[in-house]
């Protein structure tokens, strides 16, 4: 695909702090979140790449600097490639990049998405509040620290709690979920096991 | 917008509230459409301001069908995650399972046997038919027109049978695997999906006889939802909607994948970007999927339905398994540690009846996934309802809705 | 003349147009054969709920066609699909606007117990909000695997005292 390269070889030309990302197909960039619009700004008006397609956010779990990276593709209608951009969130405790609403109305939903996942705020969103979860949820469910089955909160509707008497549990795992470790290669590493997020309601967990 | 010419005319007592100009003060009524709603297509919930029947402004609420897709990826081997993809977009479960199954292996940068593909393409093809057929029932109800959603079942319940007979289930059919599909063609499938696209034309003709020339239709329709093509690509819509405001893209033909390049079809692509418009790209494309269909089995080849080189990825057939201890070892490995796939981030689209549904994966090598990120085409067209919103009247809202033809299993995931 | 069905028994050259039966029956037999469904379609068992009521598994002929969404005018909550705890709420609020006598039937895994959903957003069964009668397992269920749960219903709702409950609640 040589326009999508090019694009590349001339946005690493016109910003210093962009290098090379390893990528399987499209052509990646790594890009510091303080050059992050200028970057997709060129490439959506000098490259042609007119359509943002995905923003996804990435947790690289706790201990990793950086946490957090957020993942544009930009799609180009006219040469039917891609190019992928990466940008790392500086702060791992209160990750942020700036919004890319200004270039594409599209934008907004996916960022929201990602700060409701996330956590990931997104400076000069116009309106940056949780969009699958409900509004006063206190936890950010993608990252690597909350456990699948979730965390025992309260529903937001009270008069509906005080009927029903029930709230968000931790879903009944009887032991977590069962699975290969991503990652490791080696036998014995990557055998199934049982992450133990919760157990069931009624028996306790045995030995405990 | 135009006042109301009565407000001038007429006394009212004093009581009423009026502003300076003698006309009457209006309040905007907060109206909240959903999520439980015959009309929305699932849970979807609207937040209109109303200034009488004039939509002011429009807030989409979603979030009621999050189930948690991309964090249960995480903690599942590549094919366990199958069956979530079949209940992403539940109209066209085989077309999911396509779509994830590319994905995947462009992380092993693995081609699969032509057998396959034309497998997947075919029944890719006739789930495309049958979310269309769906999305024009519905949208018939919406505008109040009942018997196309009845002729469109009885024409998915043929469909069905098909499936069934292909898969074991009616529609969450789970069939792909990384590496290929769970089984074969059943002997004479092929000849029974000749004969129920030879039926399926002319009865097609006959469901978009009902609505196509409609007058009552076209005033529903015509003009209604207009989606300029600038803003069609800035909001990052696909599919039938970015084709009928006049974008030619669609990746089966810009971007072929799975074989798409062999097979000859037209694009439908529309002109003004409203309700009618939309309605007739996916008429048309129907016809298209009967075309590459009879194109694929036409040319269907002769080979295997699974690659069989990719020995730490696709379990060996079961007679094998049973029988000879290698082949047991690969089956025990794939099963409980899922497909070996090395590192690296992949990013892939499809070309599905919603429009474009895109996985991007990050491996950290092993069977199970890093990051599973699905960008689901209902969502990104659900983001221009504000905009597009704005100025209709209630009941146009009801008709645009039904004309963008979104899913919510896949918006919320 | 002697007929088999000792339920509701009648005989025109005999009781003339009089029948002589239990209150219960009667009340019964009525809603039983017209229960009126309130589709509570979220996810893709909606679509088999959709399949069920069109023309080749007619869920008419038992009575249940009129499937209004609006809860003051049904009788049967079916609730299909996944019910995530940010719906939950909706759910209990439009049960609870259903007038009285009201069924609940879970259709699918989802609904049952949360099915193959074990995550954090996802109502690990709608008992846990609403009082369920049927059960109707699958993923999704055939459609004649709800119209056996509707008549199932039918045969539960065929054996409640009615007519106690008339005065009471």
């Amino acid at each position: 695909m040589p326009a999508a390269a090019d694009a590349v070889a001339a946005v690493k030309g016109g910003w210093p702090g962009v290098t090379d990302r390893a990528s399987l197909d499209h052509p990646a960039i790594n890009v510091p979140a303080s050059d992050l619009l200028a970057v997709l700004r060129s490439l959506r008006d000098d490259h042609g790449f007119d359509m943002l397609a995905d923003v996804s956010g990435v947790d690289w779990s706790v201990g990793v600097s950086p946490r957090f990276t957020v993942v544009y593709h930009v799609f180009s209608t006219a040469r039917h490639d891609y190019v992928r951009v990466a940008a790392d969130c500086a702060d791992g405790a209160s990750p942020e990049v700036p919004s890319a609403t200004g270039l594409w109305p599209g934008a907004d939903w996916h960022e929201r998405e990602a700060y409701d996942m996330f956590g990931i705020r997104f400076a000069g969103h116009p309106d940056l509040r949780r969009i699958l979860m409900w509004d006063e949820y206190p936890h950010f469910p993608l990252r690597k620290d909350f456990p699948l089955a979730g965390i025992e909160t309260e529903l937001p509707d009270a008069d509906v709690v005080a009927e029903t008497r029930t709230g968000a549990i931790a879903a009944p795992m009887m032991g977590g979920p069962f699975v290969a470790a991503p990652g490791q290669i080696n036998l014995t590493e990557a055998e199934p096991r049982a992450k133990d997020e919760s157990w069931s309601e009624r028996r306790p967990k045995p030995g405990a | 917008m135009p006042k109301p010419p009565m407000s001038v005319e007429h006394t009212f007592p004093d009581s009423a509230a009026r502003n300076a100009q003698g006309e009457f003060e209006t309040e905007k009524m907060s109206l909240s459409m959903g999520p439980s709603h015959p009309s929305t297509h699932g849970v979807l919930r609207l937040q209109l301001e109303l200034d009488g029947e004039v939509v002011t402004k429009a807030d989409p609420v979603i979030g009621y069908l999050h189930r948690g897709d991309e964090k249960i990826a995480e903690n599942m081997t590549y094919n366990q995650f199958v069956p979530y993809t079949d209940r992403l977009d539940y109209l066209a479960p085989l077309a999911n399972n396509m779509a994830y199954a590319i994905a995947v292996e462009k992380l092993a940068k693995l081609e699969v046997p032509a057998r396959c593909q034309a497998i997947r393409v075919i029944t890719a093809e006739m789930a495309r038919i049958s979310a269309h057929l769906l999305g024009l029932g519905a949208f018939g109800i919406d505008v109040g027109a009942w018997s196309v959603f009845l002729y469109s079942f009885t024409e998915r319940e043929k469909l069905y049978k098909l499936f069934e007979e292909l898969t074991g289930a009616r529609f969450t059919t789970s069939y792909t695997r990384i590496g290929g599909v769970a089984r074969d063609v059943p002997p004479g499938w092929l000849e029974r999906v000749n004969a129920f696209c030879d039926q399926f034309l002319p009865l097609l003709e006959e469901i978009l006889d009902l609505l196509t020339r409609n007058r009552i239709f076209v005033d529903r329709t015509a003009g209604i939802g207009v989606i300029s093509k600038e803003d069609a690509i800035a909001y990052g819509l696909t599919g039938p909607n970015l084709r009928a405001s006049g974008v030619p893209l669609d990746l089966r033909k810009d971007k072929p994948y799975s074989g798409y390049e062999k097979y000859e079809f037209d694009v439908a692509v529309g002109t003004k970007g409203d309700g009618y418009d939309r309605y007739l790209v996916r008429g048309e494309e129907m016809r298209q999927s009967v075309r590459i269909i009879r194109q694929a089995i036409a040319k269907f080849p002769e080979g295997k339905w699974y690659a069989e080189d990719a020995r730490r990825i696709i379990a060996p057939p079961k007679d094998k398994v049973l029988t000879s201890m290698e082949e047991l070892i690969q089956n025990f490995m794939i099963v409980t540690e899922g497909p070996q796939m090395p590192a690296g981030e992949v990013y892939f689209e499809a070309e599905n009846p919603k429009g474009a549904l895109g996985f991007y994966i990050v491996s950290k090598g092993g069977g199970v996934p890093w990051r599973l990120k699905i960008r689901a085409p209902s969502f990104c067209n659900l983001s221009i309802l504000p905009k597009v919103c704005v100025g209709a009247l209630i009941s146009d809202v009801v008709a645009i809705l039904g004309s963008l033809d979104f899913v919510m299993g896949e918006c919320d995931r | 003349m002697v007929s088999a069905n000792t339920e509701l028994t009648y005989d025109s050259k005999i009781e003339g147009d009089i029948v002589v039966t239990r209150l219960d029956s009667a009340v019964n037999w009525i809603r039983s054969n017209s229960m009126w469904p309130m589709p509570m379609g979220l996810a893709c068992c909606a679509i088999e709920l959709m399949a069920t009521g069109a023309s080749r598994f007619d869920i008419a002929r038992f009575g249940a066609e009129v499937m209004r969404f609006s809860p003051k005018q049904s009788d049967v909550m079916i609730v299909a699909g996944t019910v995530t705890y940010k719906m939950s709420s909706a759910l209990r609020r439009i049960y609870d606007q259903m007038a009285e006598p009201k069924w609940v039937i879970a259709m699918g895994a989802c609904a049952s117990t949360g099915g193959m959903y074990r995550s954090y957003a996802v109502l690990q069964g709608v008992d846990r909000i609403v009082p369920v009668d049927v059960y109707v397992s699958g993923c999704p269920p055939r459609p004649e695997a709800l119209l056996d749960a509707l008549i199932l219903l039918q045969k539960k709702v065929k054996k409640e005292p009615s007519f106690s409950k008339l005065f009471s609640a």
